[in-house]
């Protein structure tokens, strides 16, 4: 056990720290949220600075483009960008931290060529077309169909709660190249495909969320032709191929949340003792708590990507144990804050019930809390599969 | 290289293993269930043999006859004697080392004052109280749990008695939570793969496989937060490990209890021992409510 940082490390601090403090009052303002191409413009924007300064990609290898940086680096990239206040990956996020690791992992040369570049300079989008309205926590229980058509697939079907549809140049699509059958297990016929979104037959309907905006979208797929050059990963390997994605998503895609709750905290204290609420007793304690729990959850960040670091870089199963954890911090987080705030957190011109709302994604997004749990019991504990 | 790493050095490694070799040996079930049926008295062969295996010493300095290690190999040490449920004021004697005569060497029982109040534990054996000028009288109370004896005294001590010592007894006090709160996961897992209901071990039912997880999720974050303030030493995050370890240590022991069913509520399964020694733990050195009221406080001067 060791918390202390190298030299080089400080020094990558200090470096990162000094070019967040010149860059970010550059920036121009915000977008408002239901302005989408506005949203993508300036999460672009903000990505292709880090590019231009050699922080994007920045754990990514270097053969995918990336800076080869350690997991310790990108813990510090985190860290550094939540505390200055800077941007989200936004729009960005399903390329630069589900499809380009992917690529980056499972492509061929001329495939990483093609698509990581732009992701890296913020020049092209991604969503992901995982779920179904028939299939979303026994995922592999997706229809979409692809046929083999000469050098295409033509895939029929539909994809739902895919975020940044409207926006999005290119779809990670996991399509179903062979038909169930008693010899083919429902999760051995799938396939991903990266699909053009202005590919002919693709309809993009935007689903409002409970917090009122569209934040994502049912997708319509009507005949499209994709490429088979498209495909990464063998015919029929798409289930194993999303494996390496989604552990990437429960591995490290929350690092930078965990110390945007702790920044948070700080505000609900403040507005505590502004209002007096922090004189009640149960309530300061509720915060303190909290104050320790998300500590914790930092500290067991850096343990994944400790064992990351020392494992060659895959996120293991112990992302579902901090997404266990941390959902539901989260959540008890803007219990707390609607507690300090009382009948204030009702109106809607502060971003408090906004995220309060927005909380209540995270224990069903990117695996359900019930499939969280069911994999720690049975690939953790070794609890025996049930009939 | 150095970097930010929670794995374990080899050195670590072996310590731990070494420790939960010695308690499987000397210290087995058949052992613990010996010392219940005996009231809880104190194996004072035993308490010999820890101190010359250096379970007390560990932290002295080599120039004073101790190992000379560190608070991140303590809490490994104590973690393991919590997996065990190993009975004995093990905090207090280890924070005697060096202090009081004998403790180093495990001749001498050492308890505290820090249950805050008048109840003492193990003060019919005692040899010192840390941080007591004499050994105070006491009336011995029933206790609830059958491995921690209790003693009322008439006047009980300025909390300052025991005060310097509470950031490191609270820490040692979360490690023994932590090593219970790893083993209720465990023994909850066996009894959910052996036991048989509706023609499938209970284990295979998601209502089992949840509370299990949930079990785990628990016992790693309060895992994580005791070894982080083992090695930064860092006073809100040494109250956080207690806070969380505690609550890891009883909602485990609860809910292990649960798992096993009518099994659970029977003085011959273990589970009972490890819900009220936890119980016992979350009063000792500091309590959930002094824990929170510490991060609070951290809180509103890292907020302003």
């Amino acid at each position: 056990m060791d918390l202390t940082y190298t030299d080089e490390e400080r020094e990558f601090r200090a470096r990162l720290r000094d070019w967040l403090g010149k860059t970010l009052p550059e920036l121009p303002a915000k977008p408002s949220p239901d302005d989408w191409p506005g949203r993508r413009a300036y999460d672009a924007g903000w990505q292709r600075r880090l590019y231009d300064a050699g922080y994007a990609g920045l754990h990514w290898p270097v053969d995918a483009g990336g800076r080869g940086a350690t997991p310790t680096q990108h813990l510090i990239f985190l860290e550094e960008t939540e505390r200055a206040g800077a941007p989200y990956v936004g729009a960005n996020f399903v390329g630069l931290l589900h499809a380009g690791p992917t690529i980056a992992a499972e492509g061929t040369a001329a495939q990483r060529a093609r698509w990581l570049p732009p992701v890296l300079r913020g020049d092209e989008v991604w969503c992901q077309g995982f779920s179904e309205p028939e299939a979303g926590s026994d995922l592999a229980a997706l229809r979409t169909r692809a046929v083999r058509d000469g050098d295409d697939y033509v895939i029929t079907g539909s994809k739902i709660w895919t975020s940044h549809a409207e926006v999005a140049d290119w779809c990670e699509l996991l399509v179903r190249t062979e038909p169930v059958s008693e010899a083919v297990p429902k999760h051995r016929g799938i396939s991903w495909l990266a699909m053009p979104m202005d590919a002919p037959g693709v309809t993009v309907r935007p689903l409002r969320t409970l917090a009122g905006s569209a934040e994502f979208a049912q997708v319509f797929l009507d005949e499209v032709r994709v490429p088979v050059a498209n495909r990464v990963g063998e015919e029929n390997d798409g289930w194993r191929v999303t494996m390496v994605t989604l552990s990437f998503e429960r591995g490290t895609a929350f690092v930078g949340e965990v110390v945007a709750c702790r920044r948070t905290l700080g505000g609900l204290a403040r507005a505590a003792k502004a209002n007096g609420r922090w004189d009640d007793p149960v309530l300061r304690r509720r915060l303190g708590r909290l104050y320790g729990e998300f500590g914790a959850l930092w500290r067991l960040t850096q343990w994944n990507v400790s064992e990351a670091q020392a494992s060659g870089g895959v996120p293991g199963v112990g992302g579902s144990v901090f997404k266990l954890a941390y959902s539901h911090a989260r959540q008890e987080l803007y219990d707390a804050a609607a507690q300090v705030l009382g009948a204030d957190s009702l109106a809607l011109d502060g971003e408090w019930m906004l995220d309060r709302l927005s909380s209540l994604s995270y224990t069903i997004a990117a695996g359900t809390s019930q499939i969280q749990r069911n994999i720690v019991a049975e690939r953790i504990l070794g609890l025996p599969k049930g009939r | 290289m150095r970097a930010v790493d929670f794995r374990l050095t080899q050195e670590q490694g072996d310590l731990r293993a070494g420790v939960r070799d010695l308690l499987a040996g000397r210290y087995g079930r058949e052992a613990l269930r010996a010392s219940v049926e005996a009231g809880g008295a104190l194996d004072r062969g035993l308490w010999r043999e820890l101190g010359a295996a250096g379970f007390f010493a560990l932290r002295l300095p080599e120039a004073a006859g101790g190992v000379g290690l560190g608070m991140p190999e303590a809490v490994l040490v104590f973690e393991e004697a919590g997996r065990a449920l190993l009975p004995g004021p093990l905090v207090a004697t280890h924070l005697a080392a060096g202090v009081v005569a004998g403790a180093a060497e495990g001749a001498a029982v050492v308890t505290a004052f820090d249950l805050g109040g008048a109840l003492v534990t193990h003060l019919g054996e005692a040899d010192a109280v840390l941080g007591a000028p004499s050994l105070p009288a006491g009336e011995p109370v029933p206790s609830a749990d059958p491995l921690t004896p209790l003693h009322r005294v008439a006047s009980p001590p300025a909390a300052a008695q025991a005060a310097a010592y509470r950031d490191e007894g609270a820490l040692l006090t979360a490690a023994l939570q932590v090593g219970s709160a790893l083993r209720t996961v465990e023994l909850a897992v066996r009894h959910g793969g052996e036991r048989e209901q509706f023609g499938q071990p209970i284990g295979a039912f998601q209502a089992v496989k949840h509370l299990c997880a949930q079990m785990l999720v628990r016992a790693e974050v309060a895992r994580t937060a005791l070894y982080a303030a083992a090695v930064t030493a860092d006073a809100g995050e040494a109250a956080g490990a207690k806070l969380l370890a505690d609550e890891a240590a009883v909602r485990n022991a609860r809910d292990c209890l649960q798992v096993h069913g009518g099994m659970g509520f029977t003085w011959e399964a273990d589970v009972h021992l490890h819900l009220k020694r936890a119980w016992v733990r979350a009063e000792q050195w500091r309590r959930a409510e002094e824990a929170q009221e510490l991060l609070a406080a951290e809180l509103a001067s890292a907020a302003t």
